[in-house]
């Protein structure tokens, strides 16, 4: 209790920090201007176009700076006078126009809510503008990259996936939340938590825990490791959502707080690990404001089985898909360190992987209790 | 057969001798064997042997009857020079029979006179065609006579023969049977009557065992395609009334601008050029054409006394010089009585005669239909949306010159589904049976139309909404049975009717590319403009200041000018606007395109200018780029219906009126 009063003190001496970017305004601007850009083409007689740079890994480059991914140059054209984009040209101009409406109205909805939203019958045809709802969850991702524009920021949200616990107060959409008292279940991340949403009332948190899964963060909350550690656990519900990532990225831009990640030992944990630092391949456009390139991989490393004495019978075979992609991600230019490198040949050579459940062959305690304290006392970390 | 003139002298078939009777046994002498040697007379032949002639079963019978009576009189009206008016009905008499048919056919022509009447229907082989080298429908003399007789066998009643030969007089009401013994004609009824209408014309009535159906090989088929084959004819047919009910299937199935049904239940053909065809010329036979027999028949035959003239006067293509050649290379001379040739001599002459060099005969005995007709009668028989059609130079076989002709239509009403019709006529008569045993169909079959844009089976006919028809036009159409119902394949005849096939096949190639291309800048363009009020409206909604009407235009109208841009380029693609054509018959007139969905296809603007010219009055000669880019510019502003010019502009016609 007394470390919560300090904490609330601690905020209102520090103020708000200063808005890096103001967020919502610049996509209704982008927005606008893509509208004029169509209507102007339109009036000159010209063939309308919206130009998407193109979400492949051909198209990021890994910036050794920066540490980050950054998006490359390559983009392509969608115009409406080609018959193979006729449609999803005017899919994306609803879409648009869809987005639009939502921020005049200030309003958030899912991104099935506007697939309903945009779907109807072409006047006169049979036609329907949209058919499933994979097309207009492309022509979003399309829109955000085209617009650089989170889908967030265009009033859109994914189903929220994550929750968080530990010593910080938030204000969410003028309700202050208390983080150290949300029971068993935790807050639950927002799909956008940009400043205007979430403030950052105060944090005596040290340190952010990512976990993979809901089940070993369930054990972390159970056990009050936040409490013991003072810092503030969380996890995406495997790959983290956006909502997560942004999180963490403002925690560690915005209060400093070190970024340790715990995920599985398999090629899919080094790959969510891989996404919180450097960024993603499908959102390298958000890099700079998502990846958290001194987020550190705390485990489990292919060496924690034997260093914890793990029973053998825990550990599960790798399969060929497994392989292949322990090896894609071995010659991703960020896992070039020898570390990272010994990490995964290590896994590779002993053919198994792990799940952070693994450790409970010790007891059920025994990843709260001994297997994190030690890592971080030993700094045993992969960066 | 109304102007039949007698003939000379007879000729092969005319009568048979039954010579090697099998000998059972040697025990009968020659002289008790001779007892039971006599001669055939032709009639009794046929009465046995009817099938020759087409009357193998009832239907085929009323089929051949009708056939033989509408072949006759068209001949005789086009000899006489009038636009043929025919009338054919046929009535049903189940009080009598349920087989019975009473079959009447009645022509405008100039009728007969009294004294020939008894021969040209009462006896077999006799007629005015089978001696000279000329083109016409009938060709032996045997049609009209052996259905009398079929009639006359199979119902015990004579056929009816009312005609008037000259205006003002009274005509001739004749009933006659042929005595089949004597291939003569025995007259029951002869008398002068009112009952038929103030001009000349014949009229025959013949009551016979018949079968009535519709659908292939039907009598309505057969006066259906007459009708595409003659469309300077008119034609009212009135079908038998059964039910009431199978009137009124004609009806919609057929085409009611052109081919009309009357509130009676008569189908009405009508007349959609009103020109004649050209009077054939009779031409002296080729050289080259003729037989050893029939070399040593005219030898014995010919009023002349010496080689040379002989030579000159009976054949054509041969001068003096030629002659000279001719008798030379034969060992003779020019001077050699005709009389001393003998058999030897004739085989000389013969094979002589194989070793010149002679000019093909002459060709402008052939009134061939007529790319312009052909179209006009497709126009009015089948209903599609693209009709093209042309006529090859004549060329010779054996020494007959004969020409091919072929019109496709495609599209339109016509099934899509399963092979091609082929129509087939000789000297514009339609071939109803054994297609494939037909020239024309395996030429049908051998072209290639996968190049034109078809699917063609393995040794089948072309698949798709397609319709070929296929004329001979020819002084002796080759026949392979006397029946005349197919084409005897000679590789002359193959050929050229393979090359007609393929420039047809070639310009309906051209179009369907055309309405391929004009069917996706269709879509195409349907596709922009069915976005495009989405588009505005999304845009508008983004940002409120934008007029979307005014972004709505600016998209219309590029889609506009971006699918009509593509029209122009494949205009000038390098494919011509128009059918790639023989610079020989430089004319416009043998494509037509009709619209039979309403809105304007995009693809052939060209050919809306191009099908809609009247044929008859060919535009003064004009550089053909000038006149294509003129027909372009004007193409989009063409909304009225092509088919309503086609038919207001192509043919001074009843179509038109009806």
């Amino acid at each position: 209790m007394a470390r919560k009063k300090t904490t609330r003190k601690k905020t209102t001496r520090k103020k708000t920090p200063a808005r890096r970017r103001p967020p919502r305004e610049p996509a209704a601007d982008r927005l606008g201007a893509l509208a004029r850009a169509i209507a102007d083409a339109a009036e000159k007689g010209e063939d309308p176009s919206v130009r998407i740079p193109t979400r492949a890994l051909s198209n990021v480059d890994y910036n050794a700076g920066s540490r980050i991914i950054e998006m490359g140059d390559a983009a392509q054209t969608r115009s409406f006078f080609n018959l193979g984009q006729a449609k999803k040209f005017m899919q994306t101009a609803l879409v648009g126009a869809g987005c639009r409406e939502l921020l005049r109205q200030d309003k958030t909805t899912s991104i099935r809510d506007l697939f309903y939203h945009c779907k109807h019958t072409i006047e006169g045809t049979k036609e329907n503008t949209f058919d499933e709802q994979t097309e207009s969850d492309a022509i979003i991702e399309d829109l955000e990259v085209a617009l650089a524009s989170l889908r967030e920021e265009l009033g859109l949200f994914a189903e929220p996936k994550g929750a968080l616990v530990g010593p910080m107060v938030i204000e969410d959409k003028g309700d202050t939340i208390d983080l150290t008292r949300m029971g068993s279940g935790g807050y639950a991340v927002p799909s956008i938590v940009e400043e205007d949403v979430i403030k950052i009332k105060s944090c005596a948190a040290r340190f952010v825990l990512l976990i993979e899964k809901g089940a070993v963060w369930r054990r972390f909350n159970e056990d009050r490791f936040w409490d013991r550690h003072e810092c503030l656990i969380l996890h995406g519900g495997g790959q983290p959502p956006r909502g997560v990532r942004r999180l963490l990225w403002r925690l560690h831009h915005e209060r400093g707080l070190p970024v340790y990640v715990l995920v599985d030992n398999d090629p899919w944990g080094y790959y969510i690990y891989s996404v919180v630092k450097q960024g993603s391949i499908s959102l390298a456009f958000e890099s700079q404001r998502m990846a958290v390139p001194d987020a550190k991989f705390i485990g489990m490393s292919s060496f924690d089985a034997e260093k914890y004495g793990l029973p053998s019978a825990v550990s599960i075979l790798i399969n060929d898909r497994d392989v292949r992609r322990a090896k894609e991600i071995r010659g991703y230019p960020w896992f070039k360190s020898r570390p990272w490198q010994r990490e995964i040949d290590r896994m590779l050579k002993l053919g198994v992987k792990l799940e952070l459940e693994a450790l409970s062959a010790k007891d059920f305690s025994f990843i709260t209790e001994t297997y994190l304290p030690r890592k971080l006392r030993e700094k045993d970390w992969l960066d | 057969m109304p102007d039949a003139r007698k003939r000379s002298a007879g000729p092969a078939p005319r009568q048979k001798k039954k010579k090697n009777s099998p000998a059972p046994a040697a025990a009968r002498s020659a002289e008790a064997l001779a007892k039971g040697q006599r001669e055939i007379p032709v009639s009794e032949f046929f009465a046995k042997n009817r099938h020759l002639l087409g009357f193998d079963n009832p239907r085929k019978a009323l089929l051949t009857t009708i056939k033989e009576a509408v072949d006759n009189a068209l001949d005789a009206c086009e000899e006489a020079g009038i636009l043929p008016d025919i009338a054919v009905r046929i009535d049903h008499l189940p009080e009598v029979d349920e087989n019975r048919f009473r079959v009447t056919v009645e022509d405008n022509g100039p009728g007969v006179v009294r004294k020939q009447i008894d021969n040209i229907f009462g006896a077999l082989l006799y007629g005015s065609k089978f001696h000279r080298l000329r083109m016409s429908r009938g060709q032996q003399g045997i049609g009209i006579s052996a259905a009398g007789m079929y009639g006359l066998l199979t119902t015990g009643r004579p056929m009816i023969i009312v005609t008037r030969s000259k205006k003002g007089r009274p005509a001739h009401h004749v009933e006659l049977a042929i005595d089949t013994t004597k291939n003569r004609p025995e007259v029951s009824v002869d008398e002068e009557t009112d009952d038929f209408p103030p001009h000349t014309g014949t009229r025959v009535i013949i009551e016979l065992e018949g079968r009535y159906s519709k659908g292939r090989t039907s009598v309505d088929e057969y006066l259906e395609q007459t009708a595409i084959a003659n469309p300077h004819a008119r034609i009212v047919y009135t079908p038998p009334a059964r039910n009431g009910d199978t009137n009124q299937a004609a009806l919609n199935a057929d085409d009611a601008d052109t081919t009309t049904v009357t509130p009676a239940g008569e189908i009405v053909f009508p007349r959609t050029v009103r020109t004649l065809p050209p009077e054939p010329r009779e031409i002296k036979p080729h050289p080259r054409g003729v037989e050893l027999g029939a070399l040593m028949r005219m030898l014995k035959q010919t009023g002349e006394k010496n080689l040379g003239p002989f030579l000159q006067r009976e054949f054509c293509r041969v001068g003096p010089g030629k002659a000279k050649e001719i008798c030379a290379k034969a060992g003779l001379t020019t001077r050699t009585w005709v009389k001393q040739v003998d058999h030897a001599g004739a085989e000389a002459l013969y094979k002589a005669i194989q070793g010149v060099s002679l000019i093909a005969p002459p060709t402008d005995c052939l009134a061939p239909i007529g790319a312009r007709q052909i179209l006009a009668g497709l126009l009015k028989g089948v209903r599609a949306e693209f009709y093209t059609a042309s006529t090859r130079p004549p060329a010779v076989y054996r020494g007959n010159p004969f020409q091919v002709e072929v019109g496709l239509a495609f599209g339109g009403d016509l099934p899509g589904d399963g092979p091609a019709r082929v129509i087939r006529f000789a000297n514009r008569v339609p071939l109803l049976y054994q297609q494939s045993a037909c020239s024309a169909y395996k030429a049908v079959v051998e072209t290639s139309w996968k190049n034109y844009g078809l699917a063609q089976g393995r040794g089948a006919a072309p698949e798709g909404p397609l319709v070929v028809m296929v004329h001979m036009a020819s002084v002796w159409v080759p026949f392979t049975s006397e029946s005349k119902e197919a084409i005897a394949d000679y590789d002359e005849i193959r050929k050229e009717m393979r090359l007609a096939l393929q420039e047809c096949g070639r310009k309906l190639g051209v179009y369907l590319r055309k309405r391929q291309r004009a069917k996706r800048e269709r879509e195409r363009r349907g596709v922009y403009e069915r976005y495009i009020g989405e588009i505005a409206r999304a845009v508008h909604t983004i940002d409120p200041s934008i007029d979307a009407d005014r972004v709505r235009d600016g998209l219309l109208a590029t889609a506009e000018r971006l699918t009509a841009l593509a029209d122009v380029e494949f205009d000038d693609d390098g494919n011509p606007v128009g059918p790639a054509r023989d610079p020989r018959d430089d004319d416009d007139g043998d494509t037509i395109v009709v619209d039979r969905d309403g809105p304007p296809t995009g693809g052939a603007p060209g050919d809306a200018g191009r099908g809609a010219r009247p044929p008859d009055t060919q535009p003064p000669p004009e550089p053909r780029g000038a006149r294509r880019s003129k027909a372009r510019k004007t193409a989009t502003k063409k909304k009225r219906s092509r088919r309503a010019r086609a038919s207001d502009s192509l043919f001074s016609s009843e179509s038109a009126r009806s």
